[in-house]
């Protein structure tokens, strides 16, 4: 059975609980468990080896066996070596350099170059307030160069054109030159994806790189590559002077093993993430947070940041009175779906709460909300507001307007309902703190109990 | 000395008169040479066939992605056999080996749909980067060959210039390419294609589909609309569903044939980019635990660098050795 490396460290440390230190004999199967989860998670087996070495000595080390609970000592160790392989703290971009700041785009077929590029130029306009252009070598695969203009277009990026017929490095430098010209502050290199062992191909990139003397060359590696990770990571940076590495596709559910060989190999810091398929969906890597997501601890930092950047704060604080009071309707209850879509969805937020990945979800997923949003358009504000004066005829009315069956917009009011009811006892002082009395029992080790 | 591996210094030569078996072996070499220098190396130094030995076998493994599950089941095996003092020397150890492995390609394949549908429709499905685009110009060239007609369908309508290389493709292969805007429904480019198939009684209709993350579920959802809306021409459609994964991937491999194979009853995989050093490893776990037939593997990137997968073929050229 595949498993996730967090829920499987999670049960590892289960086994543990009960016993009063950890010892030689009793944190043997555990780290054996560590050691498949971690392999499950295509850790590569060299760093699995090691990380296992280190986890053991500090596992035996006087000052756990002080600590209270075996497993969380443990779980602590392993997170706290996990953090340090990945490279503890966040390596922003360096672009102090005299302007136009060359950053290349390296990497496999297939890794997601050029849609990171895309991603990595509209980061670097909205944040620091970069003049960006992007231009492509990829002269190689049908259609690169086009798919780079489209999503330059898209983010308002300037785009320096390129023809199939020309030479990578001539492009290079027209392209470096243009943005000298116009005064652009970053130029973007997207190459063409190179197999690590095609030689001709890793000479061309030796050429370009010499010629634009970029002062971010990205290693751009997908997360869910397997134990290959590291003789990609070796062979590329041990011929390109590498700076930095961009994890993506970590929005699958295998997000563990390539970063902390990467990271652990090469020693050069991975500086962001893509977390999906929009041109806003890159992230910058916390190497912390992401030891803990691994944990299954959650990234509860990640998405407290998130929600400060994304959410409207007034409408949030609008919403808790009402809520407090009892006055919560259906606008407010589509406000809500709709902030919650903006961090990512309930799959989103769920993958960076702590243990959320073990608790039951009951059916309910992000499709269902974008049902119930479709369903709270088609009604009328009166409805919105005072929900119990939809009855047949308006229901028949509000599921054909939304494209919705009648069943369905029924369970919508049902489960409104509900939590019209659950905000009541909330808001009642004193309950609150019972619920999380009664929860604590079904939530996984690990979680700040308190 | 019982192996003895050549140092192939005429790699880079490929003859024009170069059999299927030894272009798989060329595009494997990497694998192989990973798993069998190290494996050879390792049999040869042996004085003793142990249990530490086995345990180095395992690592070789493991750092070929076989996986955890697969390669406990084969050091299992070996482990018995070396009980049963079957195993007297290297290359006893290397027979066993090569016979595990073949066995584990050798679950129950499941019988393609053998269709004499007209036109067959194949869906190519996969995570983004897979190689789908461009396995489909691979296989329309694959199957031209073999003297079928062929129109393909740009179905991926989400990423920026995927319909333009897919037309590329059609260009260089002759074959006509159905599409609509970018942002169209993939569903009804797909059902355009097979009404013009069924039209123009084209032998095979190949269609394209966005990459996606088997763990998006609304883009799954997207995938089933497709497959429900093509059994509006033609009840048995899509004939075939193609999962393309990408060798380099690690166990992730074995989530994603569960999730699309559940998604759209996947019923073939089609693994590339095995021309790399990724070691493949993951097709072992993946046939066992899936029983989805892989059909082709891709060895390169030339056109013709597609090719029927043989599971015999595929386990000699890993573990192949050139006896001198």
């Amino acid at each position: 059975m595949f498993k996730q490396l967090s829920e499987r460290l999670n049960q590892t440390v289960k086994k543990l609980s009960g016993q009063a230190a950890l010892s030689e004999d009793n944190i043997k199967d555990s780290l054996r468990e560590v050691r498949m989860a971690l392999l499950e998670a295509d850790v590569a087996l060299p760093v699995v080896k090691e990380f296992i070495e280190h986890v053991r000595e500090q596992a035996l080390g006087e000052a756990v066996q002080k600590s209270l609970s075996p497993g969380q000592a443990l779980i602590k160790i392993v997170n706290d070596e996990l953090t340090q392989m990945m490279g503890e703290h966040n390596d922003a971009l360096n672009l102090s350099c005299q302007p136009p700041a060359v950053i290349l785009m390296l990497g496999l077929q297939g890794s997601g170059k050029t849609t990171t590029t895309a991603k990595l130029a509209r980061k670097l306009m909205h944040e620091q307030n970069k003049k960006v252009m992007l231009a492509s070598l990829d002269v190689y695969r049908p259609a690169a160069i086009e798919q780079l203009k489209t999503l330059s277009g898209q983010i308002d990026a300037q785009w320096f054109p390129s023809e199939g017929s020309e030479k990578p490095l001539a492009i290079a430098k027209a392209a470096i030159d243009a943005a000298k010209r116009q005064g652009q502050d970053v130029v973007i290199l997207d190459t063409a994806g190179r197999l690590h062992v095609d030689d001709e191909m890793m000479h061309e990139l030796q050429a370009v790189h010499n010629a634009a003397e970029p002062i971010e060359s990205l290693l751009v590696v997908d997360s869910m590559t397997g134990q290959d990770a590291v003789n990609v990571a070796k062979s590329f940076s041990e011929l390109i002077p590498v700076t930095g590495i961009i994890l993506t596709k970590t929005d699958g559910d295998s997000r563990g093993g390539a970063a902390l060989s990467i990271r652990k190999v090469t020693s050069k810091p991975i500086k962001f993430m893509g977390i999906g398929e929009k041109v806003d969906a890159l992230e910058a890597f916390h190497p912390d947070r992401v030891a803990s997501r691994i944990l299954g601890m959650g990234d509860v930092l990640t998405l407290i940041e998130d929600a400060e950047s994304k959410l409207d704060k007034t409408k949030a604080e609008k919403a808790a009175k009402k809520m407090q009071k009892g006055k919560f309707d259906l606008s407010d209850f589509r406000d809500q779906i709709q902030q919650m879509n903006k961090l990512g969805g309930l799959q989103g937020i769920m993958s960076k709460l702590p243990g959320a990945g073990q608790m039951p979800m009951g059916g309910m997923d992000d499709t269902m909300f974008t049902k119930y949003e479709a369903i709270i358009n088609s009604m009328t504000p009166q409805e919105r507001r005072y929900p119990d004066i939809i009855k047949g005829s308006r229901k028949r009315r509000i599921a054909a307007g939304s494209g919705n069956e009648v069943p369905e917009v029924n369970r919508l009011l049902k489960q409104f309902t509900q939590m019209q009811k659950m905000m009541k006892k909330f808001s009642k002082k004193g309950n609150m703190q019972k619920m999380m009395r009664q929860m604590q029992g079904q939530l996984p080790p690990g979680f700040p109990q308190g | 000395m019982i192996f003895n591996f050549k140092k192939k210094a005429e790699e880079k030569a490929p003859s024009e008169k170069q059999g299927l078996f030894s272009r798989i072996k060329q595009g494997l070499s990497k694998t192989r040479h990973q798993l069998t220098d190290n494996l050879a190396s390792l049999l040869l130094g042996a004085k003793v066939i142990d249990e530490n030995l086995l345990e180095e076998i395992e690592t070789q493994l493991l750092m070929a992605d076989v996986g955890v599950e697969a390669t406990q089941e084969i050091i299992k095996d070996l482990t018995g056999r070396l009980k049963r003092h079957e195993l007297t020397d290297g290359e006893a150890v290397f027979a066993a080996l090569s016979e595990d492995l073949v066995k584990l390609l050798a679950v129950p394949q499941v019988a393609l749909h053998e269709t004499t549908a007209k036109p067959k429709l194949i869906l190519m499905v996969g995570i983004n980067g897979a190689g789908k685009t461009t396995t489909i110009g691979k296989l329309a060239k694959h199957l031209q060959e073999q003297g079928k007609t062929v129109l393909l369908a740009a179905g991926d309508t989400f990423r920026a210039a995927a319909i333009e290389q897919l037309q590329v493709w059609g260009e260089r292969n002759g074959v006509p390419v159905i599409a609509q805007k970018h942002g169209a429904d993939c569903a009804a480019v797909v059902f355009d294609a097979l009404q013009a198939g069924i039209a123009r009684g084209v032998d095979v209709v190949i269609a394209d589909t966005a990459g996606r993350l088997h763990t998006q579920s609304h883009l799954m959802e997207e995938l089933k609309k497709v497959t429900r809306v093509v059994k509006k021409l033609d009840p048995d459609a899509p004939h075939e569903v193609v999962l393309v994964l990408d060798a380099t991937i690690g166990q992730n491999a074995l989530q994603q044939a569960k999730e699309f194979k559940q998604a759209v009853d996947v019923n073939s995989l089609i693994l590339t980019k095995l021309d790399g050093t990724a070691k493949g490893g993951v097709v072992f776990a993946l046939v066992k635990q899936q029983g989805i037939p892989i059909r082709y593997i891709g060895v390169g990137e030339k056109i013709d660098d597609l090719k029927p997968f043989d599971a015999d073929m595929f386990v000699q050229a890993l573990l192949q050795h050139d006896k001198g």
